[in-house]
């Protein structure tokens, strides 16, 4: 399992690398210009060297590798030089917004918590009301529950964010005003009530992404489960005198888990997509948030960063899933 | 065979039907029979006869739906094991009645490694902590005839062969010590020589343990060597039923007369399985009300089509169901 891990591991520096040149290159291909919210009246020989001072004077193969030794060498040494006082990065360039002027990942690091809080919230929220409803739809199949679970994971397929999120808003923020519609990110938690604020502001977005998510995932456990309870091995448990609870829980939930572990390590990626169009409606200024700024102000570094690690993310939650499959099926064998 | 004993398991008119979209498949057709302690009554009839859905009828392992118990009483230590209350029947399932099934290779869960599946009855029917359950499963594993039974505990099913895993199945169904052992084909699917073994292995933990067997097979050579009493299924229902030596010297209903001409004899070549007999076996979409072999019966006769034979008594613990008396050469009367 060492060996197989440390491989895959390998196998992804290559991918990510090419993934980082595509990224690159599509960024270098689109339309777009940093210059253009700079007041029109500026002359053209300054905006030439603004230009030339964002380093857009040099070409692509340049400007390529310098990016990706400062992704890979330059910002590891600033975290380190920041954790234990060394200096490795020795004032090296880090990665600059166009925007801001600042160090991407410092505008990063600011913007995190939030989408963690969000986002993580809404999945951790999502998988646990999905994982029930999935064990309960299948083990009574047909029944009014599962029904209303059929039709629940429907609605979570069909509605998008933008108007479930917006409807939500509608409802409980305009008409019975019981939730705030605009997330405020310098909220400070230190007592009840400021904690209550947090769970009241957090309450709608952290919805409006857990219904996509239990949609999903409970469809995938129920499927998974009904595979499960028609096996030969459940009729041995009860064969054996094992309880409905023990039978179900243990024996199948056990077997069943195996690929909805899958679905929901790949699912972790897509949630952050989802993020970028819930932050926008509920105004949390996460990392969603920040890749629309950024977007729209053409912003190449920020966009390239933030797009990267979701491909990192992506890759490794693949790799997670892959180990954890080994880990939940005996039968597998990687070595 | 402690003749006039009380039997631990008396099976009487148990009916089960299975409704499917075409209609109702009736695959128990109220069978009746007993098992007396310490007892080996071997089940034949080809498939789809009824066999399992019987002995699965019994405690209750159909999943319904589709299936419905609809009939019967199954008495076993002075309870109707049908109308128990559910903690009842799970004291009884793998504590006191064990079950081997037809298919070693499905049976056993994936994910637990054998120890682990042994120990389960163990800890919850007979209360063992889990150090003493594992002594106890690497004797049993040892009573089945697994090598390096104490380190094969930690492996998982796949890691042994069909034979290997039929036997632990057969621990697992022996760990409580059962009264009664129902073994559904647990040597049809395995080759020949682990088959020997295993019915070797069978013959010395009956005489051993005392404990009755319920035998369920396609194969009367096998039911020639250890049964006490056989029952011949058709159709979902009992044709005919007499101590072993007796049926083979003395076969009374005409499927059980063509079943054994099939069975292999000394210098011919083993013949197939009992589908050498013409014909299909009849799928029962109606409540019988005819002779279910009558389309197969070289004898059958006008009063076959109109009547469903009930088991007529013919001295010495042998009935058969059948119109026709193999004795007369003609038809019963009454
Ligand atoms: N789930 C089901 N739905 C509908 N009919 C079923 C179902 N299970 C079994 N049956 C019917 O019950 C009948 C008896 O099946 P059973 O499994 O008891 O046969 P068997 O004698 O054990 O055969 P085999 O020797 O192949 O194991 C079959 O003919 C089949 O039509
Ligand atoms: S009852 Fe009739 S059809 Fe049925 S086995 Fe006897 S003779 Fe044949
Ligand atoms: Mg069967």
């Amino acid at each position: 399992m060492l060996t197989y891990t440390f491989r895959r591991v390998l196998i992804s520096i290559p991918t990510l690398l090419f993934i980082a040149f595509v990224i690159f290159m599509l960024l270098e291909l689109a339309p777009g210009d940093p210059m253009a919210s700079m007041p029109l009246t500026i002359p053209p020989e300054v905006r030439q060297e603004m230009r030339l001072a964002l380093g857009l004077g040099e070409p692509w193969y340049v400007r390529f590798p310098l990016w990706l030794r400062q992704f890979f060498v330059v910002e590891p040494q600033y975290w380190i030089d920041n954790a234990f006082g060394t200096n490795f990065a020795d004032g090296a360039q880090r990665i600059i917004s166009f925007q801001s002027r600042s160090p991407v990942f410092d505008t990063i690091a600011q913007r995190m918590p939030q989408t963690l809080w969000v986002v993580g919230m809404s999945y951790v929220v999502g998988v646990l009301i999905a994982l029930p409803i999935g064990i309960i739809s299948a083990y009574r199949q047909y029944s009014v529950f599962d029904q209303a679970g059929t039709f629940v994971s429907m609605i979570g397929f069909s509605v998008p964010p933008f108007f479930s999120g917006v409807l939500l808003i509608v409802i409980f923020s305009v008409q019975l005003k019981w939730l705030p519609s605009i997330y405020d990110t310098t909220h400070v938690v230190d007592d009840w009530n400021s904690f209550i604020f947090q769970l009241k502001q957090m309450i709608m977005p952290v919805m409006v992404l857990a219904l996509q998510t239990t949609a999903q995932v409970s469809r995938y456990m129920r499927a998974s489960m009904l595979d499960n309870l028609g096996q030969d091995y459940v009729r041995t448990a009860r064969a054996k005198g094992m309880s409905e609870s023990v039978v179900v829980m243990k024996h199948v939930v056990r077997n069943s888990m195996i690929p909805v572990v899958t679905v929901i390590a790949l699912g972790i990626p897509s949630i952050f997509g989802g993020a970028i169009i819930t932050e926008q409606i509920f105004k949390v200024n996460g990392l969603g948030q920040l890749l629309i700024i950024a977007l729209q102000g053409s912003d190449i570094p920020m966009v390239m960063t933030i797009t990267f690690l979701l491909a990192v993310l992506i890759v490794m939650m693949n790799l997670i899933a892959d180990i954890l499959y080994g880990i939940l099926d005996p039968r597998i064998r990687y070595d | 065979m402690p003749d006039g004993a009380l039997p631990v398991l008396d099976v009487r008119d148990l009916k089960t039907v299975f409704k499917t979209r075409a209609g109702e498949v009736h695959a128990v057709n109220d069978v009746s029979f007993a098992l007396k302690p310490g007892e080996l009554l071997g089940v034949v009839g080809e498939s789809g006869s009824g066999k399992s859905v019987t002995m699965m009828s019994l405690l209750g392992l159909l999943p319904s739906p589709p299936a419905d118990v609809r009939g019967g009483t199954v008495t076993f230590g002075g309870n109707d094991l049908l109308k128990v209350d559910a903690e009842t029947l799970r004291a009884v399932r793998g504590g006191k009645i064990g079950f081997v099934f037809q298919d070693p290779m499905t049976s056993l869960n994936p994910v637990f490694n054998v120890g682990m599946q042994i120990m389960e009855p163990l800890r919850k029917h007979m209360g063992l902590n889990k150090r003493d359950a594992a002594k106890r499963a690497q004797e049993l594993l040892e009573l089945v005839g697994i090598p390096d039974a104490e380190r094969r505990l930690t492996d998982y099913p796949h890691q042994f062969s069909g034979g290997m895993r039929q036997r632990v199945m057969i621990a697992i169904a022996l760990a409580c010590d059962p009264q009664v052992l129902i073994a559904d084909e647990p040597t049809t699917a395995l080759d020949v020589t682990i088959q020997a073994q295993i019915l070797e292995l069978m013959k010395e933990l009956r005489s051993k343990l005392g404990m009755a067997v319920i035998w369920i097979t396609h194969d009367l050579g096998v039911i020639a060597g250890i049964a006490d009493r056989v029952m011949v299924m058709y159709g979902g229902q009992v044709v005919e039923h007499a101590p072993v030596k007796e049926l083979f010297r003395n076969p009374q209903h005409p499927y059980t007369r063509a079943l054994l001409k099939t069975i292999p004899t000394i210098h011919g070549e083993r013949a197939a399985r009992l589908t050498i007999i013409e014909g299909q076996p009849p799928i029962m979409m109606n409540a019988p009300s005819a002779c279910p072999f009558r389309d197969r019966c070289d004898v059958a006769f006008d009063r076959c089509a109109r009547e469903n034979p009930p088991r007529y008594d013919l001295g010495d613990g042998h009935d058969a169901a059948c119109f026709f008396d193999a004795r007369t050469g003609g038809p019963r009367d009454a």
